[in-house]
């Protein structure tokens, strides 16, 4: 694990050359040894053990070439790194004949050079030690974050757990607000790859010719304004997970590109020719019939299929009420730290109105009341009073008789309610266009209180 | 022991008192900012049009501008290389006194995207303790969220927190 085990040797005629990559290695750790030419090099590595040496083809006396072959004489699980300048390439390749591992070109990239060598070093260590190492460093998040123990959440955990060893790319489909970020860090952080990062990407959020650069990066000069290279999202996730939320928003032409990468596993940067391999698990999320974007044409059968291999359904809110107690607590707790409020419990009629509200937003919509009535509302306890006004409001009226127009008007007020009295997102849930919802409202009187 | 930031540069939009509060809760000592004057001409490659970080490095610590008991990171707006290197963000004297950080390449701007000087200041920020934490001795940590991961792109340095992780804590 620990870099101090692996030693590197540096040979160069130039003295700067030395210092400077000398310097660079140790800042990452490893045990650097430098040798200014041919001579010095074989007499270090006589004395000492290396695992890498990074050795510059053009030096008086010896070449590097020439080096190479008698440094692999003594060691031969040495691993040898040509440096050349840009002129001398063809030498380069001649080395890699000869058993060199690979070159760099002078002045060298920052991450090729990093990524060579973190590659010989992840080879070596698969060798020689177990990779269950890794595991020192754990500790972090459970699902701590994803709250209940009704039995629908505990399906759901068990589905995390299955799935999370493996590498099977996941779709987790549910309402907005359910929770589905959650779940999809959950997964990465019970899964091998926890120890890389997860990296997010709103497929909604980004325009599209963005989000093309947004994921595969772009060469220096790819397009006006791009002075320098960029770090794409499928590279910025490899060896951990990629996110993709709102799966169900991407443009026909970047369904096209995805479902090139999730196949061959590789890609080249927007202005680029280099094939970029990366090692990157999958997880989508949408909130979309996909099934009835795939008949109208909307979304690509095969990427459906790609995705669509191991799902997990998160349920709204409202089927699973027995949870809200225990997630309107967990808000309360989050934000009275967050905010330094000492705020230590709900009312208990508080309470009943938030368990028999039916939450159209979810868990999202309940956090945010619980939010809302922290900042009204006064310690040690939220009451009633300090919910948001939809929530009371729909929960007290009754209808006055069971004929179907009194259940209508007091439906209808309590959708309205819901939607903050938005006329248009209203009568999309009540499925009647805005003049018949106009007219309904004149009908039964209603009014925005 | 008090930490120095020279701004060698006129950072309009900077936020000089949340820099030092940020660079202050990451080690626990005191951060004073001043503005400095150094001509860095003679530091500068002009067949790459950049200026070297390690030669910056020797101007500073001869320049008799460091307080005793200090470590100083200048801050430029400079596009920095090491000779063997394409560019650097920054660099530092490992176990040393003396540190460079430099905005150039942390501007969004210059990857085609739009200004964001909120973002700007964070990677700032990130750069300029990643680079003291090698003058207190730490070296690269394998932990993609801590300050003291290496970054050779401003999108891993995006990924990383301004603080030191658990493990580099202890080292510190
Ligand atoms: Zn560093
Ligand atoms: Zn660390």
């Amino acid at each position: 694990m620990n870099n101090k085990n692996y030693g590197i040797l540096i040979v160069d005629d130039e003295k700067i050359v030395r210092e400077s990559l000398y310097k660079w290695f140790l800042e990452d750790g490893y045990r650097v040894d430098t040798a200014e030419n041919a001579a010095e090099a074989l007499r270090k590595l006589q004395s000492a053990t290396f695992d890498i040496a990074f050795v510059d083809i053009k030096m008086p006396g010896m070449d590097g070439l020439e080096l190479q072959r008698h440094l692999k004489d003594i060691d031969k699980s040495l691993t040898v790194i040509i440096i050349t300048a840009f002129a001398s390439v063809d030498s380069a390749v001649r080395a890699l004949k000869d058993g060199a591992y690979d070159y760099v070109t002078k002045p060298i990239d920052p991450d090729e050079l990093t990524h060579i060598v973190n590659n010989i070093i992840n080879q070596k260590k698969l060798l020689t030690e177990n990779i269950q190492l890794r595991e020192k460093i754990d500790e972090l998040t459970q699902f701590d974050e994803i709250v209940g123990d009704s039995l629908q959440i505990k399906k759901v955990f068990e589905l995390i757990s299955t799935v999370a060893k493996t590498d099977t790319t996941v779709l987790i489909r549910g309402e907005s607000g359910t929770g589905k970020e959650l779940v999809a860090r959950a997964i990465h952080a019970h899964s091998s790859r926890k120890y890389f990062p997860i990296i997010p990407v709103n497929c909604g959020a980004i325009n599209d010719n963005l989000l093309e650069s947004e994921l595969f990066g772009h060469e220096k000069g790819a397009f006006t304004g791009a002075q320098y290279r960029r770090k794409g999202k499928f590279e910025m996730a490899d060896g951990g997970s990629i996110f993709f939320d709102e799966i169900g928003c991407v443009s026909e032409r970047l369904q096209v590109d995805l479902l090139r990468v999730l196949e061959a596993k590789q890609f080249t940067r927007v202005g680029g020719e280099q094939v970029i391999n990366v090692d990157v698990r999958v997880i989508c999320a949408t909130n979309k019939d996909l099934e009835l974007a795939v008949k109208e044409g909307k979304f690509r059968e095969d990427l459906y299929y790609r995705l669509n291999v191991f799902t997990i359904f998160l349920p709204p809110l409202r089927e699973r009420k027995s949870d809200i107690p225990q997630l309107a607590n967990h808000f309360m707790k989050k934000f009275s730290q967050v905010m330094n409020k000492p705020v230590t419990q709900i009312d208990p009629e508080a309470m009943d109105v938030l368990v028999r509200y039916d939450w159209p937003g979810n868990i999202r919509e309940l956090a945010n009341a619980i939010e809302r009535a922290m900042v009204v509302g006064k310690p040690p306890q939220i009451s009633k009073e300090d919910l948001p006004f939809q929530l009371i409001n729909t929960n007290g009226i009754k209808p006055a008789s069971d004929s179907i127009e009194e259940i209508e008007k007091i439906h209808i007020l309590k959708i309205l309610n819901q939607c903050n009295w938005n006329i248009s997102k209203s009568a999309e849930v009540l499925d009647i266009d805005r003049a018949t919802l106009y007219n309904k409202i004149n009908k039964y009187n209603l009014k925005n209180r | 022991m008090f930490i120095e930031i020279l701004g060698a540069r006129n950072f309009e939009k900077l936020d000089v008192g949340l820099l030092c509060k940020d660079v202050k809760s990451a080690f626990n000592l005191e951060v004073a900012f001043r503005k400095t004057v150094i001509d860095f001409g003679a530091t500068f490659d002009a067949n790459r049009i950049q200026y070297n970080s390690t030669q910056i490095l020797h101007l500073l610590l001869n320049s008799g501008k460091i307080q005793n008991n200090s470590k100083a990171i200048i801050l430029t707006d400079l596009d920095l290389f090491v000779p063997i290197l394409t560019y650097v963000f920054g660099e530092a004297e490992l176990n040393g006194r003396t540190a460079i950080a430099s905005s150039h390449r942390l501007h969004n701007e210059y990857y085609g995207l739009p200004k964001n000087e909120q973002l700007l200041q964070t990677r700032i920020t990130k750069e300029i303790i990643h680079e003291l934490g090698h003058t207190f001795g730490l070296i690269h940590c394998k932990d993609y969220k801590c300050v003291m991961h290496s970054s050779t792109y401003v999108e891993d340095i995006d990924l990383k927190e301004a603080s030191l992780c658990i493990s580099c804590k202890v080292n510190f």
